[in-house]
């Protein structure tokens, strides 16, 4: 069977969401890198896989795909069985909605409030030479610790955030999480205690290591 | 069986997207009100089936979720067999994910231009008597206009936005889109013929019609 191939830089968060859940279910893949400085996302090729001319993008045989948590349901679907693992829990309508919650949390709450800071003081200095809207950091900040309060409550129940059991849920916090964590306010983590340690947890899962590696905090 | 029960106000968005899935399925649900002049949402109660506080929340027995989208796929999983409707088709790797690609699409590219618009045309109006910040609109105008050519294009291969089956994906748009349709940029859609003629077949089912009765300001 031909490896999947995923369209994207393997630096970019949304490519690594995709990664992380291969890496999970030790499929074999092909990271195609997507030049964007030659406006290659613009291309008829890549517009014929992503009309919206974003990456990842995604192909398995004569399925293409994009959207990178459709991408990664369909991988954790397509090879979940076979590599033992059950990060989607679809055999069970209560475990599968609480990893549907936790999936829709991060997209709608955390991300929106982390992800600005991940932006404004990694991404937009290196690549737009901007300096970092500090104004934006404190709010985006604000909004954060407010979510963290939640996920401390939830984690001192639980081991994860669909229950105690590892789902797609927690894989979809670690791309913008890990871009956090080489931001001057990765510290802000160590006054949610229960908060940290599912992060390190993550952190040095192998799927984790093995695709951060690619990851570079220094831009 | 009790009824489930949807927390929130009929005429929220993301309380009707759950509404919509259950009107699909014909199960029998329960809204209960939540009175955010009181603060009802900032409650101990309330906050304990949602705990950022805001709507829709679900009960069912002692399955307590929040997240419309996530209430939604419960619900279309649960009643789904019963009802004779795939909405979801994960029977279908391949039909599944073109679900959640649109879906994600939805959530992604179409809401995030159109709901500011409606949040600027009708909602900070009637609910705070502000003012619309025209500048906002018109950029999210062009940037839905974008959004607008992409789904012509995939309308004009299927008829829904899946395949050429209706699913959680095109339900999807129906609260933001029944909104849109209140503001002066309704005529919009009329540059997009089979964006048009989707959006009126979702407009005319049954399940939209009933509950588009409770969906003003």
């Amino acid at each position: 069977m031909a490896p999947v191939k995923v369209f994207g830089p393997a630096m970019s968060t949304n490519v690594a969401r995709v990664l992380v859940c291969l890496e999970e279910v030790g499929a074999e893949y092909e990271v195609v890198n997507i030049d964007f400085q030659a406006m290659e996302h613009k291309s008829p090729e890549h517009l014929a896989r992503n009309p919206f001319g974003q990456i990842p993008a995604f192909q398995d045989g004569d399925i293409v795909l994009f959207e990178s948590r459709a991408i990664a349901k369909y991988v954790l679907r397509k090879y979940s069985k076979s590599a033992g693992v059950d990060l989607l829990r679809e055999g069970d309508l209560k475990e599968a909605a609480m990893v549907d919650v936790w999936t829709e949390v991060e997209a709608h709450t955390y991300n929106p409030a982390l992800s600005p800071v991940v932006y404004e003081c990694l991404i937009y200095p290196a690549m737009r030479g901007v300096p970092t809207n500090q104004k934006v950091v404190e709010e985006s900040l604000e909004k954060l610790k407010k979510v963290l309060d939640v996920y401390e409550a939830r984690l001192s129940k639980h081991d994860y955030l669909a229950g105690d059991f590892l789902s797609f849920a927690d894989l979809n916090h670690f791309p913008y999480t890990h871009y956090f964590m080489g931001t001057p306010h990765a510290s802000l983590f160590d006054a949610y205690p229960h908060v940290k340690a599912w992060w390190e947890r993550l952190a040095a899962r192998p799927s984790v290591k093995k695709i951060s590696a690619n990851m570079p905090l220094k831009f | 069986m009790a009824p489930v029960k949807v927390f929130g106000l009929k005429m929220s968005t993301n309380v009707a997207r759950v509404l919509v899935c259950l009107e699909e399925v014909g199960a029998e649900y329960e809204v209960v009100d939540i009175d955010f002049q009181a603060k009802e949402h900032k409650s101990p109660q309330h906050l304990a089936r949602n705990p950022f506080g805001q709507i829709p929340a679900f009960q069912d027995g002692d399955v307590v979720l929040f997240e419309s989208r996530a209430i939604s796929r419960y619900v279309l999983r649960k009643y789904s067999k019963s009802a004779g409707v795939d909405l979801l088709r994960e029977g279908n790797l391949e039909e599944a994910a073109a679900v959640d690609v649109w879906t994600e699409v939805e959530a992604q590219q179409y809401n995030p231009a159109v709901a500011p618009i409606v949040y600027e045309c009708l909602i900070h109006p009637a609910m705070f008597g502000a003012p619309t910040n025209q500048k906002l609109v018109d950029e999210c105008v062009e940037k839905l206009r974008k959004v607008l050519d992409v789904y012509e294009a995939r309308l004009s291969e299927h008829s829904y936005l899946a395949g050429d089956f209706l699913s959680f994906a095109d339900l999807s748009h129906f609260p933001y889109t029944h909104y849109l349709m209140a503001t002066p940029y309704a005529s919009l859609f009329d540059s997009y013929p089979r964006v048009k003629a989707w959006w009126q077949g979702l407009a005319s089912r049954p399940s939209a019609k009933k509950l588009s009765a409770d969906m003003s300001f």
